[in-house]
């Protein structure tokens, strides 16, 4: 069987809207297209029922309470609410200072650093070298005026997942707010708010199969957390995040998010079988290293390092399949992943690095193909790589010493 | 929803253009890939984008790197107030009486980190009182906002008189042309202002997407900090349907415009014809407005009321913003303009679009008539 080219394993990136839930949104694009903040007529009445039946659809999945869900542009726009937004109200309370992950995604990262430019002070706290954080390093960085915790539930390059129970546990006996942002989650984790002890958290559509534009903040209210909002106006999600509610996107979330509870366990277990296929393959070439703990992982996360290639030589190499990687995290730029120097891996390792995520619609045929692309282009461009020779000759790479140019 | 419900409700959003629909679709369905990929799947997402951001800013005559994508009206007018506010030491910043709550509680929002707010009013048909502007501007003031279009009364301000004086002063001015756009026409760089706010959904386009258009020599801070897109003003994975659904609507927005203001205009003028023989009172009408907006009130009439059984009658319209529909209190547009809260209270929103036909127009002044006449009779009976 033949696969169409370039085979999409950048799931993590974006997903494809699922069928189901572009059907279910496009009658919100044409006969029911009321604003729903509109209270005097049925156009209004209507696509504010959708909106809270989507609000409902988003709670089921986390086992929150709809009052609980606050609807945003999307996870970065989540993030920058919950961090900002409870930062800012209960510095004054509790202090300034926020314990964070280096291997947070930007959109918390760059967050943190602007309140540090406001005066916060915040630790980033290094990972262990399998990406998981140590539970007593976490629990030595929360201060008597640590404000606020951010960790990422499960992380969006190397897939692991951190033990989100016991670091809010910690966070709770401290007193510091615990946001959590789990946009590479939703239906990849089980997460049940009612037992989890997390105060805030980022989910985003596009990762789930729905649309992009639309994400949401799920903000508890037992013990009931405040924010400042961020985004005034007309006083939409009871003051939380003014903005017309755009109503087909809302849609097509609740709809992605209602999929994905009812699928998640059997396409979890067949994207498990795929993945595992794949490191089987791709292991079977020398010099590769996995990246993260494979064990406390999703199952659609593959994160390889190919040593003794170079970087940018490895992505054009394998222009057959859409996959992101470890040198171009952020378009445009040639810094290798941060996340995987956070690890310890090399600026090198990092570099020839590639994330494979998979998804609902990848089939065994493309992942066949994909292993077989890697061993035929990893062969190819070690042929041409003077240090794969030396390490065939059984040099020592690190202890070369280079002449200076 | 009835078959038969007439839409006169455009200022709060529009039904989007079935060829706007076509256009988004393909990224709904089958083009995906986030445009921050480098592989063919983000490439094609980043050139949808490019080409929605030539189509916006050839739309109100800016050049596509002034255009900044937000996720709407709302987003946008914050990102200009608390971002340029952010780039400046707090003095003054100085908005309109009638802006849109996306604008006044921005503004708001900044008091308390030492800024000081001014409030410029307005004059009893809702245009901007040059005076009190000037007053304002002899604080150090950052910036100024005032909308183009009033989303109540459909007023529009003198903007590049205004431009000019607030330049003079030596104070920036945003103008937040939401309900502007596609309504009347819109040139950035003839308006003379430093930062203009517009929304897809009021214009035929998607709920979801909007703009900042910004003077490239303002210094500006994000609000969403994140993967540093949209050149680092507006970090988060863009919302790529919406995007071209955005682009495509101000293409045909702007295509129409001239044809399709002068046919709404009629429809409004035959409208307010008919509200007058009914002894309606037309806010804003000595004023220059757009062409397919009227807020009216009958003396001794609630608005709530008559909006509520105009429903019942298969007719959509709104008793003061959308956004504000929530509170009771009289639209603070017409408490600006000096209107009584009593016939404020009456007050009742027609805004037409595309879709609305003078047939429709001959029935709704029917069913107005028949329903004012109810009223009034129910009202004599509780008495």
């Amino acid at each position: 069987m033949t696969v169409r080219t370039p085979i999409y394993l950048d799931y993590s990136a974006t997903t494809p809207v699922d069928q189901r839930v572009a059907e279910k949104m496009i009658p919100y694009l044409t006969e029911h297209f009321g604003n729903p903040a509109s209270r005097s007529h049925v156009f209004g009445w209507v696509a504010e029922k959708a909106v809270e039946n989507a609000r409902e659809q988003v709670a089921v999945l986390v086992n929150a309470d709809p009052k609980e869900i606050v609807w945003t542009s999307g996870a970065t726009e989540s993030n920058n609410l919950a961090i900002k937004g409870a930062a800012n109200f209960y510095a004054g309370s509790k202090g300034k200072h926020i314990v964070t992950i280096a291997t947070e995604h930007k959109a918390v990262i760059d967050t943190v650093r602007e309140l540090e430019r406001q005066g916060f002070e915040a630790t980033y706290l290094e990972p262990e070298p399998d990406g998981l954080v140590d539970l007593e390093k976490f629990k030595a960085a929360l201060r008597a005026d640590t404000v606020l915790a951010s960790v990422m539930l499960v992380n969006n390059e190397i897939g692991v997942i951190q033990d989100i129970e016991t670091l809010g546990n910690l966070c709770r006996a401290n007193g510091t707010i615990f946001h959590v942002d789990a946009a590479q989650a939703t239906g990849k984790v089980e997460i049940d708010l009612e037992k989890l002890p997390v105060d805030l958290m980022s989910f985003s559509a596009h990762k789930t199969y729905g649309p992009k534009g639309i994400g949401a903040l799920y903000v508890r209210r037992k013990p009931r957390v405040r924010l400042e909002a961020q985004m005034h106006g007309g006083g939409h999600e009871r003051g939380f995040r003014s903005g017309t509610l755009p109503t087909h996107q809302i849609v097509g979330m609740g709809e992605a998010f209602h999929i994905a509870r009812e699928e998640m366990a059997l396409e979890n277990a067949r994207i498990k079988r795929l993945r595992d296929k794949l490191w089987a393959g791709l292991s079977e070439i020398e010099e590769v290293y996995l990246n993260g703990d494979l064990k406390q992982r999703v199952a659609h996360n593959l994160n390889v390092s190919f040593n003794f290639v170079e970087g940018e030589s490895l992505i054009m190499a394998v222009k057959d399949i859409a996959v992101s990687s470890g040198s171009a995290c952020t378009s445009a730029s040639l810094e290798p992943s941060y996340v995987l120097r956070a690890l310890g891996r090399s600026d090198e390792l990092a570099h020839s690095s590639i994330r494979f995520s998979i998804g609902r619609y990848t089939t065994e045929e493309e992942i066949d193909y994909t292993i077989d692309l890697l061993k035929a282009k990893i062969g190819k461009l070690r042929e041409l790589s003077p240090l794969w020779e030396m390490y065939q000759d059984g040099i020592d790479i690190n202890s070369v010493q280079w002449a200076a140019h | 929803m009835s078959a038969e419900a007439v839409y006169l409700d455009h200022n709060a959003t529009t039904l989007l253009d079935a060829k706007v629909l076509e256009a988004m679709l393909p990224f709904l369905r089958n083009q995906q890939g986030n445009p921050t990929s480098r592989h063919s799947y983000g490439r094609a997402a980043r050139q949808a984008i490019d080409h929605a951001r030539e189509q916006v800013a050839a739309a109100v005559g800016a050049h596509p790197s002034q255009v900044t994508f937000t996720s709407g009206g709302t987003e946008a007018n914050n990102l200009a107030i608390k971002g340029i506010a952010a780039t400046h030491t707090p003095s003054q910043v100085a908005v309109s009486a009638i802006e849109h709550p996306a604008v006044s509680r921005p503004a708001h929002s900044l008091l308390g980190r030492g800024w000081k707010m001014a409030k410029i009013g307005v004059d009893a048909v809702g245009q901007l009182n040059p005076d009190q502007l000037v007053q304002a501007l002899q604080q150090k003031t950052a910036l100024v906002s005032v909308m183009a279009a009033n989303n109540e009364t459909g007023v529009l301000q003198d903007v590049p008189a205004i431009a000019e004086v607030v330049r003079r002063h030596g104070s920036l001015l945003h103008t937040d042309a939401v309900q502007a756009l596609g309504k009347v026409a819109l040139d950035f760089n003839a308006l003379g202002v430093n930062a203009m706010s517009i929304s897809a959904h009021k214009i035929h386009g998607p709920q979801g997407a909007g703009a900042l258009i910004l003077d490239k020599r303002v210094d500006i801070q994000p609000l969403l900090d994140g993967g540093g897109q949209e050149k680092g003003l507006r970090s988060g994975t863009e919302n790529i349907s919406a995007i071209v659904g955005f682009g495509l609507a101000c293409e045909l927005a702007t295509r129409d415009l001239t044809s399709q203001a002068g046919r709404i205009g009629r429809l409004r003028d035959q409208l307010e014809q008919g509200l007058n023989e009914l002894g309606g009172i037309i806010f804003g009408r000595e004023a220059k407005r757009l062409p397919n907006t009227s807020f009216f009130a009958f003396p001794n009439i609630d608005g709530e009321t008559l909006v509520m059984a105009l429903d019942r009658q298969g007719y959509a319209v709104a008793s003061g913003s959308a956004c504000s529909s929530d509170s009771i209190e009289p639209s603070h547009v017409l408490m600006a303009m000096g209107i009584a809260p009593g016939i404020a209270r009456g007050a009742v929103r027609v805004s037409l679009g595309v879709d609305n036909s003078a047939a429709q127009i001959v029935a709704f002044l029917q069913t107005l008539k028949n329903e004012l006449l109810r009223i009034k009779r129910m009202a004599a009976v509780a008495v």
